[in-house]
């Protein structure tokens, strides 16, 4: 059952438009993704759908009912969405027992209640009750502010890169843990994050925006194995892109014949790979140029970064051309080294 | 070469000048406590314990609990219209706020009277200290609802709060250091007043400590009065210090503050304009009425230019020698306080607020009674700007800290790697470059100086005839017309200085 529909949603600030008239169902339960870089409108698309904005044009639709259009806006406290901003927002002058019951009623005979089951519910120390803000560790405000969104048992909550204030270890531990009491309860979330990666790993639909409007709505699989774009490939991850000939489900590229999905397309198209179909061996004999299956060259340069090595390989058939990939390390990779290149698996081919 | 203990050195004289400026600054609190001592005990309760006390405490009780709760609420409903709505006009509303700081206070009473002129007491001495100090109150409430963060009143908002209940429970609880500590300057300067209430004659501890001085000059009466005024100021420090806390109300996170939200007024946005209209037609309006009735009825028999010159330039020159010696005082306990936050320079600071919170009627009669026994100081200008500096080093304090805070300690470092001597690396880097905040400081200093009058006329060598002087002598012969061109260029001379204020509390707030 679709819970929350955007329709055409439009937003302006003077000449710069923020949201592009963009439409998106979300359903009942479900959490969504909105990705995209710093400035593509994707905060702005929360922030309406909270009600701290009234849109230009569109409408924004919650369980039937229409909550904002360009003529009239239901006010953001009768909405009942709760919100979780980047940095928690949690009240200074207020003890962390006092932020989760903000939003309850001062006279609520469960209210202690109701605020004990959300300290477990994230995980804290009721111990913690009587602290004030800033006496809590990042992750710890964070777990507050979702505790307190949640106090009203709003429908759905918003998520506004909660997690992107954290340090890396905590960011996916507590960005899990969110993800288990959300589930648990039963909300449906909407996600605004810039990390791609923790939008991959958050969502069941992820949307890509980008200038304002959606470049593409799927499932996390969905986009990043068949992004609409070379724009969109790369942002959802390191992205090799190559100019390719199609004949016969073959993709004939620089790095020899790559098969795709697609038998009916033909002739010239680019078609995307992404580091991990690649493998990358010592170079063995001599190479037979009638084969296909692989592709020699000489490593230039490395970028030694740990668990992963940045490469650039030369072609031996193509000199010019600099394969430039994020590899697993291996001892093989030093400048200088000749290696042979194999592709696995399709490639997705851009339309 | 031996290495030497790092910066012991230049840590120790920087320490010893602000430790030293600190005991000078604590001379007056020092002297009503000895005073107390000296009197005894039997002399001391016989002069305190007396139905004329008792008078004077129900006076002062009265009128700071009719005005300070009058400024709080006039303070914040101004605030928040000129900075939080869609009011017509709020820029020029928020600088007309700031306005009548520009008028002394007692420049307000002459106003009223020239309009009213029946009005004494404290049915005048309340409306007249309201619109003469809520701007005290006006300023850091208004820099305070700048600085807040809008993601609260959202959340407040998701959390199902109306517009009116955020204000309530999230927008005022936050406003709440800010209104105290505007308070406690109005408390502070209605016990320490003199010439608004004398003019209207509303007895309070400094008018009737003075008229004890004039009558009887260094009079054990006096002293009794002034510990008793000290007390008082004690007792709002006090309150003022258990009720902060050691609360802080810091924003908590590193997200970038969006801009502030502006609530819509909807049909109340004309009416809304009442309010402020209102509040500058007393604060402004009738300073503005009177000085130029008396200014046209005076007409040019009034510009006695050789006196009114001299007048100006004695004020200009005390000005500044109070301002440029206020200033280097603050210099050493400044750069401590932002460069080596300790809990021992702390207590200095502290030292320097509780010096500055005593009022200048306590101030003037410790230094009389100590100068009087050293002879070559008593009425020197010495002694004078001696009292300025303990009243006035917070103003310079506070701009010098504000600039210091951002010259980034590293340029001290780099200069002294490139061979400079600790001391002298300060004086290439921060110094220089906390200039400006060093010149704001001055203007504070010198504005507060400017409109001194209860230590500047017991203080001030015999002759000395500033602005202030020379208005309070001429509304005492009761020639309020000769008055006037006096009240005007203190008022002009002022403007510059309250924009600059102005300004400044806007710079801190980030825009």
């Amino acid at each position: 059952m679709t819970l929350l529909e955007i329709w055409t949603l439009r937003k302006h600030y003077g000449p710069v438009t923020a949201v592009d008239g963009v439409s998106l169902a979300i359903e009942s339960g479900s959490r969504t993704a909105i990705v995209g870089p710093s400035g593509c409108g994707k905060t702005t698309l929360l922030r309406l759908i909270a009600g701290f904005e009234a849109p230009d044009g569109g409408s924004i639709t919650f369980d039937g009912a229409l909550i904002a259009d360009e003529r009239s806006q239901i006010p953001a406290h009768k909405r009942g969405v709760g919100i979780v901003s980047q940095d928690g927002s949690l009240f200074p002058h207020l003890t962390v027992e006092q932020n989760i019951g903000f939003g309850l009623k001062d006279d609520a005979a469960d209210r202690k209640i109701r605020i004990s089951e959300l300290m477990d519910m994230v995980e804290l120390d009721r111990a913690m009750l009587t602290r004030r803000p800033d006496e809590l560790s990042g992750g710890q405000q964070q777990r507050v502010a979702l505790a307190r969104a949640m106090a009203r048992r709003p429908r759905v909550i918003l998520l506004d890169e909660p997690f992107s204030a954290l340090d890396t270890g905590l960011r996916v531990a507590t960005r899990k843990a969110v993800g288990a009491v959300l589930s648990a309860a039963g909300i449906t979330t909407v996600l605004v994050t810039h990390d791609q990666a923790e939008a991959l790993a958050f969502a069941d639909q992820v949307v890509v925006m980008r200038a304002g409007r959606f470049a593409q709505v799927g499932t996390p699989r969905e986009v990043y194995a068949h992004p609409a774009d070379p724009a969109t490939a790369a942002f959802l991850g390191e992205a090799i892109v190559l100019a390719a000939r199609l004949e016969n489900g073959q993709a004939t590229t620089m790095l020899g014949q790559i098969a795709i999905h697609d038998r009916n397309r033909q002739g010239q198209a680019q078609i995307l790979l992404r580091p991990e179909q690649f493998s990358i061996l010592p170079h063995q004999g001599t190479e037979d140029s009638a084969s296909t299956n692989f592709t020699s060259g000489i490593i230039t340069d490395v970028d030694f970064c740990g668990p992963s090595c940045d490469l650039a390989i030369s072609l031996d058939k193509n000199p010019d051309f600099s394969l430039r990939l994020a590899m697993a390390s291996q001892p093989l990779f030093e400048k200088g080294a000749r290696v042979q290149i194999s592709v696995n698996g399709p490639a997705h081919v851009f339309s | 070469m031996t290495p030497r203990p790092r910066r012991s050195f230049h840590l120790s004289w920087v320490s010893l000048l602000a430790v030293f400026f600190a005991c000078l600054a604590l001379v007056p609190l020092g002297f009503v406590i000895w005073a107390t001592f000296a009197t005894g005990f039997e002399t001391a309760t016989t002069l305190i314990l007396r139905p004329r006390v008792a008078g004077l405490l129900m006076n002062t009780v009265l009128l700071i609990v009719l005005t300070v709760p009058a400024c709080v609420v006039l303070g914040v409903a101004l605030a928040w219209l000129t900075e939080r709505t869609d009011m017509p006009g709020a820029r020029l509303f928020s600088w007309l706020s700031v306005a009548p700081l520009a008028v002394p206070a007692f420049v307000h009473s002459y106003a009223w009277i020239g309009v009213w002129p029946g009005l004494n007491g404290l049915a005048a001495g309340v409306p007249i200290s309201i619109v003469a100090y809520f701007p005290f109150l006006y300023l850091p409430v208004a820099a305070a609802l700048r600085l807040l963060d809008p993601g609260l009143e959202d959340q407040a908002a998701s959390l199902g709060l109306t517009p009116r209940a955020v204000f309530f429970r999230v927008v005022l609880p936050q406003l709440r250091l800010a209104i105290l500590g505007g308070a406690l300057l109005i408390a502070l300067h209605l016990l320490s007043e003199y010439g608004l209430f004398a003019m209207i004659r509303f007895d309070t501890f400094t008018t009737a400590i003075i008229d004890q001085f004039q009558s009887t000059y260094n009079g054990v009466a006096a002293n009794m009065l002034a510990v008793v005024l000290v007390l008082c100021c004690l007792v709002f420090l006090g309150l003022d210090y258990a009720i902060r806390g050691r609360q802080r109300y810091a924003r908590l996170g590193s997200g970038v503050a969006r801009r502030t939200s502006i609530t819509p007024l909807g049909p109340m946005r004309y009416p809304a304009l009442l309010l402020p209209i209102a509040t500058v037609a007393f604060s402004l309006g009738i300073p503005a009425l009177t000085l130029g009735h008396w200014l046209l009825a005076g007409g040019a028999d009034i510009w006695r230019l050789d006196a009114i010159g001299l007048a100006l330039w004695q004020t200009l020159r005390i000005c500044l020698i109070g301002g440029l010696a206020t200033t280097a005082a603050a210099i050493p306990i400044a750069w401590l306080s932002v460069r080596r936050p300790c809990a021992k320079n702390r207590l200095i600071e502290g030292c320097y607020y509780l010096a500055s919170a005593m009022p200048g009627v306590v101030v003037a009669l410790a230094l009389v009674t100590i100068t009087v026994k050293v002879a070559t100081l008593y009425q020197t200008l010495a002694t004078i700007v001696f009292a300025y500096v303990i009243l006035f080093l917070p103003r310079a304090l506070v701009s010098l800290r504000a600039s210091i805070a951002q010259v980034p300690k590293e340029l001290e470092q780099a200069a002294e790697s490139l061979g400079r001597s600790p001391a002298r690396a300060v004086l290439a880097t921060t110094v220089r470059l906390a200039a400006p905040g060093a010149a704001a400081g001055l203007a504070l200093s010198s504005l507060g100086i400017m409109n001194e009058l209860t230590a500047t006329q017991m203080l001030a060598p015999n002759g000395t005839r500033t602005l202030a002087i020379a208005f309070w002598a001429l509304t005492g012969e009761i020639d309020y017309a000769g008055a006037a061109p006096y009240a005007l260029l203190m008022v002009v001379f002022s403007l510059p200085l309250t924009w600059l204020l102005y300004q400044q509390s806007k710079k801190i707030a980030g825009r």
